[in-house]
């Protein structure tokens, strides 16, 4: 098998998980002549009930959408970290919102934990909560490195509402250097 | 001048399917008198109706006709109006037609004002199944389902289309064809939704069971529950209990119809062009521009199953 | 050249349908079908084209037969608890012999069940749904590209048979983004109702001379007026209800036989590694992407498996399905319901060889894992199960 890697944004509706999802999904399929797949999950609470999108980006067509080996996974909530983390490969790299989400320590022997203050920092720092999925997106490129950097922030262009461009794409480069940093220095929970 | 009703209809269908005495016959004669002084081609109108007898009326006009399934002719009308916004389209049915089982989308199409005139012939009763009650029945009569007399109330469906945001409402009476055919006249003329409601004499299945299989007399009771719009106004709440006002009792010409809302929805859509300055820039995009070559196309679709796609075997 | 877009198979439906040649969309809201109407309500207005939302599912299928009729392509969409609401009108539609789309979204049932839950449980439903005898098409599409051709296909289908057609997606394909081809309507077959040769005074809408007669547009482009009478009774060939006993057998049996004699140009299937298959897989929609993995997981170990995927659901494959009963050991059917399927093609194979089933309703995709495991041991249960002491108290089990 080619090149094949699975995500999974979790969180709970209204946080921007989906559309994280969106964004690397839509990175992949226009501006990296990949496949890909997403399949978002939700409850019928729309907004506070828990959430996730699955991505899949795959050199070849994907037959059967299933996560079943998810490579990255990405928690902005506790109810969402506890109710989606079965599926992820031994080994994966775990990113949570170290102000929302409490890794136990057996899950951090398991997986690469990587815990970051995104509500916070896109919050405070870039100044709007609703920049924390693209804060998000811009860790997660920089940290995986699973698709081109200039693809996604094509696709980050593409997919905010014009007057939070900039806004986003500060929140983009910011979290590029955090992956970066974290690819670099390795899991912040031991 | 005399009309040429022949004209209008299907003459290979006569004689005329309704029982002697029934009112529908009148109120299709008025109608055709209306059609005839407004000067509408045959071609460019479409009448729907349901089941039932008043229903039948779609088998005897010489338009573009459909005699559709219970309750449900005004929800057909709609989509052809809505298809077709510059060609006429009328309903005919009966009260437990179009205000019993169909009286949702009746609801519907007066919110919505949609240039549909609908006939309304109004017998108290389902007459073609053999005379059960409807929701027009007044309380105390009898019918083939309340031996005893009907112990439901009943409903006045001009006030519940007024209600509902009808553009014009009238009710008319099957003995005064006179006035009648001015009232369904001027609802056909009415841009937007006009119902007519037509108090009609059915004797043999209102009439005999309820002792007035004279239809004289059957039409002398109709008209005891019927005071004039102008006799109304003088009337106090009191004494028009139980009673129905005849005339045009609702008349909105500022209302906008709905296909004209409609074009100014299509105008609006295609001047801002909202769609296409979204999606193309993200989610639909040219295979062109981002340079997909057939070949990874047919990627897309591995499967040894033709497509509609003429060239996709050939790549 | 078309485009390339991310959707999931409802969008891909809207979007589909419109290269088609839509010209009225009605529709009812329900899950999980909604973004079909809100996709079409985006572009639609563009194009000029009508767009309803309607008071319910009965005025959406209604307000499509009668645009239909009057000359223009119709499509309503919806899902099971709407799909039922709208059975007498798409018995109309048949009796009235006018072309209609009607996609149902497939979730869990009965009655409210499981909305955001994927099904196939109204595969006997789109058959059986209406009363009375008539045939009926219906499509079921595996992925969101399919998805697109196939409601093209079903448009012309539905255009040249003079006959509503049932597309049947399911809640898991309205959810699946993938990367599909949206063809331009140029790079396609589109088919559009036959018209009369003959001028409006001499047309008949159900002419005793043809198999399917032309059904002609209300108003032509070039000006002329057909006005005729379509009848919901049974009609004879000038649409006036008739009740000649000899007539309305030969009607019903006109209405059977415009399909029967075509089944072969309607239906569709696909046969995945079956030239040497010892053991067929048939399954269909989204089942079958499943097992086409646990087929290709099978294979590896030697085991001589296929899949048989009938791509058009009504009329069914009998000649193919029949042809497969004789020259395989025994059949596994595969579906998200109790064994609906699996009904027909035990009428079609008449105890040539075993047929078992895969039948799970759970509101959960059947997995790759179970079908292989099927595979391996047919005997065994692999359905989302209780514990067996579960069972015991419960009741139920195979």
């Amino acid at each position: 098998m080619g090149f094949h890697y699975e995500l999974r944004f979790a969180g709970v509706g209204g946080q921007g998980s989906l559309t994280a999802g969106t964004i690397l999904a839509h990175a992949a399929v226009f501006h990296t002549n990949y496949y890909a797949t997403q399949v978002p999950t939700y409850t019928s609470q729309v907004r506070g009930g828990a959430a996730k999108a699955d991505i899949i980006i795959s050199d070849t067509p994907i037959i059967f959408a299933e996560s079943t080996n998810v490579d990255f996974f990405l928690a902005t909530h506790q109810k969402a970290y506890n109710a989606y983390k079965g599926d992820l490969k031994q080994g994966a790299d775990v990113l949570v919102d170290s102000g929302l989400v409490t890794v136990p320590d057996e899950d951090a022997k398991i997986y690469k934990v990587y815990e970051y203050p995104l509500v916070r920092t896109a919050k405070y720092e870039i100044g709007n909560v609703v920049t924390m999925n693209v804060l998000a997106v811009g860790i997660c490129v920089g940290l995986t490195q699973v698709l081109d950097v200039e693809a996604v922030r094509e696709t980050v262009k593409e997919e905010v509402p014009e007057r939070f461009l900039d806004m986003n794409l500060k929140a983009f480069d910011m979290g590029l250097e955090v992956g970066e940093k974290f690819r670099r220095e390795g899991p912040t929970k031991k | 001048m005399a009309v040429d009703y022949a004209k209008y209809l299907r003459m290979d269908k006569m004689p005329l399917y309704w029982c002697p005495g029934c009112g529908d016959g009148i109120v299709l004669k008025c109608y055709l008198e209306a059609i005839d002084e407004l000067g509408w081609s045959k071609d460019d109108c479409a009448m729907v109706s349901g089941i039932g007898c008043a229903a039948r009326v779609t088998g005897y006009v010489d338009f573009h006709t459909l005699h559709t399934i219970h309750g449900r002719a005004i929800a057909v009308a709609v989509g052809i109006k809505m298809a077709h916004p510059d060609k006429h389209v009328f309903v005919f049915g009966g009260d437990g037609d179009l205000v019993h089982i169909g009286g949702n989308h009746l609801l519907h199409a007066c919110r919505r004002n949609i240039d549909i005139t609908v006939v309304l012939i109004n017998n108290w009763i389902y007459g073609m199944t053999g005379g059960q009650h409807s929701c027009t029945t007044p309380p105390g009569a009898k019918a083939s389902t309340a031996p005893r007399g009907s112990y439901e109330p009943t409903i006045d469906v001009c006030k519940m289309a007024i209600g509902a945001g009808a553009g014009y409402v009238a009710r008319g009476f099957a003995g005064d064809p006179v006035r009648l055919k001015k009232l369904i006249k001027e609802g056909l003329e009415y841009k937007g939704f006009a119902l007519i409601d037509v108090f009609s004499p059915c004797p043999i299945n209102f009439g005999r069971r309820n002792k007035l299989g004279d239809p004289a007399k059957l039409l002398e009771h109709m008209k005891s529950f019927l005071v004039s719009s102008a006799k109304a106004k003088r009337m106090s709440e009191e004494e028009l209990k139980g009673k129905f006002i005849t005339g045009v009792l609702h008349k909105d010409e500022s209302k906008p119809e709905l296909t004209e809302a409609y074009k100014g929805l299509v105008e609006k859509a295609q001047a801002s062009d909202e769609y296409w300055a979204k999606y193309a820039k993200g989610t639909l995009t040219d295979a062109d521009k981002y340079k997909i070559t057939r070949e990874e196309l047919k990627k897309l679709y591995p499967y040894d199953v033709e497509t509609p796609l003429k060239e996709w075997k050939k790549l | 050249m078309g485009r390339i877009a991310f959707l999931n198979a409802n969008a891909a439906v809207a979007e589909a349908a419109l290269v088609a040649g839509l010209g009225f969309y009605a529709g009812y809201p329900i899950t999980p079908s909604s973004e079909v109407p809100e996709r079409l309500s985006k572009i639609m207005p563009e194009k000029g084209l009508p767009f309803m939302m309607m008071e319910d599912e009965i005025a959406s299928i209604n307000a499509c037969v009668g645009a239909s009729a009057s000359g223009v392509k119709a499509m309503t969409c919806t899902s099971g608890p709407g799909f039922s609401l709208k059975q007498e009108a798409l018995g109309m539609a048949c009796i009235f012999e006018v072309p209609l789309v009607v996609v149902d979204v497939m979730r869990g049932g009965p009655s409210t069940g499981l909305p955001t839950r994927p099904s196939q449980q109204d595969i006997m439903q789109a058959r059986w749904g209406t009363h009375g005898d008539h045939p009926i098409i219906a499509l079921a599409p595996c992925n969101a590209q399919e998805a697109i051709f196939e409601t093209i296909r079903a448009f012309n289908l539905a255009e040249k048979f003079r006959q509503p057609v049932v597309l049947l997606t399911d809640g898991a394909l309205s959810h699946l983004h993938t990367k599909v081809y949206i063809p331009d309507p140029e790079e396609v077959e589109i088919i559009d109702r036959a018209q009369p040769d003959v001028d409006p005074d001499n047309y008949y809408p159900y002419d005793y001379n043809y198999e399917i007669p032309p059904l002609a547009k209300w108003w032509t482009e070039d000006g002329k007026s057909y006005r005729y009478h379509l009848s919901s009774l049974i009609h004879d060939k000038t649409g006036f209800p008739t009740v000649d006993p000899k007539y309305t057998q030969w009607l019903l049996k006109r209405l059977h036989n415009k399909i029967l004699n075509h089944v072969d140009e309607i239906t569709k299937n696909e046969y995945y590694k079956m030239d040497d298959a010892e053991v067929c897989i048939i399954a269909y929609g989204s089942t079958a992407e499943a097992a086409r993995v646990a087929i290709d997981q099978a294979r590896e170990e030697g085991i001589k498996v296929g899949l048989f995927r009938p791509l058009t659901i009504w009329p069914s494959p009998e000649k193919q399905i029949s042809d497969i009963a004789s020259k395989v050991k025994h059949i596994i059917v595969a579906e998200m319901n109790l064994g609906q399927y699996k009904l027909e093609v035990e009428r079609i194979v008449a105890g040539r060889v075993p047929v078992y089933g895969v039948g799970q309703a759970a509101g959960v995709l059947i997995r790759p894992s179970q079908i292989y495991e099927k595979i391996k041991d047919p005997s065994k249960s692999v359905e989302i199960c209780l514990t067996e002491e579960e069972l015991k108290r419960f009741g139920g089990g195979e």
